[in-house]
């Protein structure tokens, strides 16, 4: 394979622990220059895809290519990707300015140049006056940064990050995301990056992959997953489910087919509100109401069977408003078009 | 808000009356007290028994034996302290001195790919094991440890036999002919005793360098790798600063222990004396025990120095 405009590919690859499988078949190409995103629940396998791809696993069988090059046999040290771990994983003994320069050092790059390299990257992190402190005298966004620094400043062709953000707080998690994703469109690298948490997925990737038991269940843009998932898991795992099937299926559609409505879609109306033909309609009462500030979340139990999730903005309602709703009996309307069918799960 | 409550759950807390309720109460609120009791007895047990003594004993050296009446003469004086500078007992502080260096020396290379091994490559159901068969020797007698090596190191013993059938004679007759480390058998050299001196305080070294090295995180070695370090170089650059605090602690022991000791010297040394047994033959013999005190302050006081510069290195940072 000397296709140049794949940066990474995944060639059925297989790797297990004893009895686990970690990584199942896998298949998978990853574009130059895009942000990819790895996402699914713990033990899922995206991890270990991750140290795959960096040299700390080697796969059982199958291959792996960057940019072409065969790399499954290659030790860490000699491909062209660097981490950003969990952990950080920082050298405590040693200064910010060492931390970052290490990987500089042994390529023996020159004192001046190393120096100057340093600066800089640590002038785009932000860090620009941190270079003499140690990790250990750091707050964690500011750890996190110079592991980012310490792996950019290598130039490597893939980047990989290591669910980074799971140990700040929301605020600083979220401005973080939008830096990284400014930084990954400034310097131009591929990004691969791993996490559990499907918003920050969906906000920071070009591409994303869907991991369930070492296997990927889904590939697509974030409105590709979230619009259209493909199976019963993706629907799940990415935003609310909503999933129906069977008999309340057939009560609501006509049709036993299975089929998934994002909460949002769905609008609350009185019982006797009328279904326009375009517009599918349930009727039921609400259980159960959950107040989030901007929205506010309600779980609908039907009269056919089963519930459903909905959520509302709220433009006009004030909490005390919106938690009356508790008990009261709705009408469940939304556009046809918006059940989004499932194949059933193998 | 109106709250039921059910009617089996108590509406107050259960009063403590017994003694040793009360009694844990009260301490529970004094914290400070409750220190104080825990930590009075060992204290003063340490302070008067251990402490008090070796300041008895130092105190000695600053007095001076008449050796007309062979009499201690309680007049603070520095003559002891003249009589320790001469050349002759200047000689026994540097011999003690330069075999605790190249012990700890020694232990250090010795029992790092020990430690390393166990904690990066055993695999954890061995762990124990391992720790365990380092331990081994601690259980017995450390004077039975020293006589069994001078069986195996005596002319008529293993390590002869051994160099015997494997036509090493040369080699072991080539050791023993060295100056000053040498002599006429292994058991009357400072290379025997060097030997027994690596193989006794060994299990000293290994732990605190298997501790120091287990607390270096996995993922620091694979960041390395990460960034470009071969193994050479994630062993240079990382394990081992983060790992020198652990062998820092170990020479501790080590070094300590070599200077104070008196059994081993005499079991395997030759007519030279080592401080251990300088404070000894003083002590005991003649009855000298100002001079004795003036040889027990040297070991204090090397130790002393030693361990502020193990300190500044950081090997107790984890303490």
């Amino acid at each position: 394979m000397t296709d140049n405009n794949i940066a990474v590919q995944f060639s059925n690859v297989n790797r297990h622990f004893g009895e686990v499988k970690a990584v199942d078949q896998l298949n998978l190409d990853i574009h130059d220059g895009e942000f990819f995103t790895l996402l699914g629940p713990s033990g899922s396998g995206k991890t270990t895809c991750l140290r795959l791809i960096a040299g700390f696993e080697r796969p059982d069988s199958g291959q792996i290519y960057l940019y072409g090059h065969n790399v499954s046999a290659l030790p860490p040290y000699e491909r062209d990707v660097n981490t950003v771990f969990q952990d950080y994983a920082l050298f405590p003994h040693m200064t910010v300015e060492k931390n970052v320069g290490y990987g500089l050092m042994i390529k023996k790059v020159p004192a001046a140049e190393r120096q100057r390299r340093v600066q800089d990257i640590l002038e785009l992190v932000q860090l620009g006056g941190l270079a003499g402190r140690k990790p250990g005298q750091l707050s964690g966004g500011q750890r996190q940064r110079v592991a980012l620094a310490r792996a950019l400043v290598n130039h490597p062709r893939v980047l990989l990050l290591d669910e980074p953000l799971g140990a700040l707080d929301l605020k600083l998690r979220q401005q973080m995301q939008l830096e990284l994703k400014t930084i990954q469109q400034q310097v131009g690298i591929t990004f691969v990056y791993v996490t559990h948490d499907q918003e920050e997925a969906l906000t920071m990737s070009d591409r994303l992959a869907v991991f369930n038991q070492g296997r990927i269940e889904q590939v697509g843009t974030p409105s590709e997953i979230y619009e259209h998932p493909a199976t019963p898991f993706v629907a799940g795992f990415v935003g609310v489910s909503n999933l129906v099937s069977g008999k309340t299926a057939q009560a609501i559609t006509g049709s036993p087919q299975m089929f998934s409505v994002r909460p949002e879609k769905i609008h609350l109306a009185d019982p006797a509100a009328p279904v326009p033909d375009d517009m599918v309609a349930a009727d039921g009462r609400v259980r159960d109401v959950v107040y989030l500030g901007i929205m506010t979340r309600y779980l609908v139990e039907l009269n056919v069977g089963g519930d459903l999730t909905v959520v509302e903005q709220n433009l006009d309602t004030s909490s005390k408003e919106a938690l009356t709703a508790r008990g009261r009996a709705v009408r469940l309307l939304w556009y046809r078009r918006h059940c989004r069918h499932i194949p059933a799960a193998n | 808000m109106q709250t039921t409550k059910p009617s089996s759950v108590p509406t107050e807390s259960k009063p403590a009356n017994s003694l040793w309720q009360r009694l844990s109460t009260y301490l529970y609120l004094r914290p400070r007290l409750l220190l104080a009791l825990l930590l009075g007895p060992p204290l003063v047990a340490f302070v008067l028994f251990y402490i008090g003594s070796l300041a008895a004993l130092l105190v000695q050296s600053f007095f001076s034996l008449d050796s007309f009446t062979g009499l201690v003469v309680k007049e603070f004086t520095l003559d002891t302290y003249r009589q320790l500078f001469t050349p002759a007992n200047m000689d026994i502080v540097v011999r003690t001195v330069t075999m605790a260096a190249v012990v700890t020396l020694t232990t250090a290379i010795l029992a790092f790919p020990v430690a390393y091994y166990s904690v990066r490559f055993a695999p954890p159901r061995l762990r124990p094991w391992l720790y365990l068969a380092v331990l081994l020797p601690l259980w017995s007698s450390y004077l039975v440890r020293v006589y069994a090596w001078r069986l195996i190191l005596a002319k008529e013993g293993i390590i002869s036999w051994v160099s015997n059938l494997a036509g090493l004679n040369w080699l072991l007759d080539g050791l023993l002919s060295l100056p000053v480390i040498g002599g006429p058998s292994l058991t009357v050299s400072w290379l025997g005793m060097y030997v027994v001196f690596v193989y006794v305080w060994l299990p000293y070294m290994v732990l605190p360098v298997y501790a120091a090295l287990e607390r270096v995180p996995t993922s620091l070695l694979e960041a390395s790798s990460d960034l470009g370090g071969r193994p050479g170089h994630t062993f240079r650059w990382v394990t081992l600063p983060l790992a020198f605090p652990g062998v820092v602690a170990g020479s501790i022991f080590t070094f300590s222990l070599t200077l104070g000791d008196f059994i081993v010297p005499s079991a395997l040394g030759n007519s030279s004396f080592f401080i251990g047994q300088a404070v000894l033959s003083h002590q005991g013999t003649s009855g000298n025990v100002p001079l004795a005190a003036a040889f027990t302050m040297i070991p204090i006081v090397i130790m002393a120095l030693y361990l502020t510069v193990a300190r500044k290195l950081g090997a107790f940072d984890a303490l």
